[in-house]
């Protein structure tokens, strides 16, 4: 797909931060986010790359209105577009809206999967409470019916549901993660390193399933990693972040081909390429030195 | 014991200059664990007799996802860990395994670790995990002896100027600093083999190369031996000169580095290779689950 087909099919937004700067108000104050304005388009990945410390994950917290103290946010709006039309004011939310908001609209799964889910209780009982929570209505057959097919939907045989986490593999425990993340069918889900720890081939396995129940599901994706190469594989944008701001904003294909900013050049050679020449990788290079030592 | 059993740094010098080789083998290792469930004892084949020599002046890269037992191999080779049947062979002859003769093993063969952060001692100064190694292996060295090689030794992993590192303590230095003082810790003894077991995946992407690149120069300069433990498939081509890629404590294939990434036989090494990352396929997983769906 050309980048113009892809800005045709992501036309309308569904979440927009504009200007927004995050600082840790220690002593001195940290400025983890400064002044970002980003667009997130209806069903599209986009991809937030950047090292340890650049402020991804602050950002993203952020947009869901998550930050502790000592993190605060100290300006810009964040705007979500819903569904049947109303703009949400993220920012100004009250507790009571904001608790409804949350997970509804937008979710999240975290870093470091294997640890998030509650050690003592089972699947079921975690899956359950999300919908407790959140849709009071709903029977108790309803949603185990509801859990069960979530489970299902993203590739965990439903009969694991009474399993607890450490009876699950990792790339289980991510699944179940992302069962949860979409208990609420949101618009947006927010994805911080969700296949860091995980085996390459069981990494694989779960980006193939968040890129499939995309299209089934239609949400759009914020992908957080500092796997530069793996972005550009799987999303459509790609933001660079560096020291709490985003340096480079663009296709997933330009940020490849050609990169502007220097640290976007920087990242994407500090990995050599699988299959591709060696490139200025030092080792190449120096074979030919110890020969003519 | 006097300083004149081991070799010293300038003694393996003259060695390499005389192009003598050596090398470090494992023959047949076998590893089991018992694993107990309950009432139920069985057995976990971590490592099924696998036989592989590493080289002086070479690398040998060891890929496979976690529990392939290449970790395992890694503690075999340290001497951290018996092997159920087989041996480890130092240029040839049988290596020791406690007294002496593992003392001297150690002095040769030497371990880097994946986490920086954890395989340092918070407590002491960077002078002192270095001084330790050396006074340990060469008794004999005096106080001022000992101090100028620290220097050399921090000079060596490009940690400049030395005397701005002696004093400070680990929690003072970067993550890739830190792994830097960890080969140089392992160089201390006089190691002429280096098992360096994923040695910069908890770094940060952009100063992984250069942590590689600089173990690749200091292998050149010393002719070290060194097994590269690792799960990324591009950085074992570009960083070494054999790949054997294990799967359930089996090495399934082996060769030399370009062969096996771009002509890979067994199809365990292609389903690895099918889960890299890599940026040439952007956009193919999204048009293939849309194609799917």
């Amino acid at each position: 797909m050309t980048a113009p087909e892809a800005s045709a099919r992501f036309g309308e937004p569904v979440l927009t931060a504009r200007g927004v700067s995050i600082e840790y108000e220690v002593d001195p104050p940290v400025q983890a986010v400064r002044d970002v304005t980003l667009t997130l388009h209806r069903g599209e990945i986009l991809g937030l790359a950047g090292e340890s410390g650049c402020g991804k994950t602050t950002l993203a917290y952020g947009l869901n209105r998550l930050l502790k103290p000592p993190a605060l946010q100290t300006s810009g709006e964040i705007v979500f577009h819903d569904r049947d039309g109303d703009d949400i004011d993220v920012v100004s939310l009250s507790d009571e809206r904001l608790r409804a908001f949350r997970w509804s609209k937008v979710s999240m799964v975290f870093q470091g999967a294997m640890n998030s889910l509650n050690p003592v209780l089972n699947v079921r009982a975690q899956l359950d409470d999300v919908l407790r929570t959140h849709r009071p209505g709903m029977k108790k057959a309803e949603r185990l019916a509801r859990s069960r097919e979530l489970l299902e939907l993203v590739g965990v045989d439903p009969d694991r549901i009474s399993s607890f986490p450490h009876e699950l593999s990792g790339g289980m425990r991510q699944r179940v993660m992302i069962a949860m993340a979409l208990a609420l069918d949101p618009q947006v889900m927010i994805m911080d390193e969700p296949t860091t720890a995980l085996d390459v081939v069981v990494q694989r396995g779960i980006i193939r399933e968040i890129m499939r129940l995309r299209e089934r599901l239609g949400f759009a994706v914020i992908f957080i990693t500092h796997d530069l190469p793996l972005l550009i594989e799987i999303s459509d944008r790609i933001a660079v972040m560096l020291r709490g701001e985003i340096v480079e904003l663009g296709t997933a294909e330009s940020v490849y081909r050609d990169p502007q900013h220097e640290y976007t050049k920087r990242l994407l050679s500090s990995f050599p390429s699988l299959r591709g020449d060696r490139g200025g990788f030092l080792r190449g290079t120096g074979a030919n030195q110890e020969v003519a030592s | 014991m006097s300083a004149t059993i081991m070799p010293s740094a300038d003694a393996t010098g003259e060695a390499r200059a005389q192009g003598q080789g050596g090398s470090l083998e494992a023959r047949n290792l076998v590893k089991d664990f018992r694993l107990r469930s309950g009432l139920k004892v069985s057995m976990l084949h971590a490592v099924k007799d696998i036989s592989f020599t590493v080289e002086a002046g070479r690398t040998i890269a060891l890929v496979g996802e976690s529990g392939s037992g290449k970790s395992t191999i890694a503690r075999m080779l340290a001497k951290l860990e018996a092997p159920s049947s087989g041996g480890v062979f130092i240029d040839g002859a049988p290596s020791g395994s406690r007294g002496r003769a593992l003392e001297r093993y150690r002095s040769e063969v030497q371990m880097v670790f994946q986490d920086p952060f954890a395989s340092l001692n918070p407590f002491h100064s960077i002078s002192h995990h270095l001084e330790r190694p050396i006074r340990l292996h060469h008794p004999g060295l005096g106080r001022a002896e000992v101090a100028s090689r620290v220097e050399e030794l921090l000079e060596r992993v490009q940690l400049e100027p030395a005397t701005r590192y002696l004093e400070r303590r680990p929690h003072e230095l970067s993550g890739g600093q830190r792994q830097r003082v960890a080969i140089a810790r392992a160089l201390a003894p006089g190691a002429r083999f280096i098992i360096a077991d994923e040695p910069v995946s908890m770094l940060d992407v952009s100063i992984r190369l250069g942590v590689l690149n600089l173990l690749a120069e200091l292998q050149r300069e010393a002719q070290l031996g060194v097994l590269y433990i690792t799960h990324d498939l591009a950085t074992a081509r570009h960083f070494s000169d054999e790949i054997l890629v294990m799967y359930r404590g089996d090495i399934v294939e082996r060769g030399p580095a370009d062969e096996v990434i771009l002509n890979p036989q067994h199809e365990y090494t292609m389903r690895l290779l099918e889960a890299a990352a890599d940026p040439e396929r952007h956009g193919a997983l999204r048009d293939e689950v849309r194609r799917a769906e």
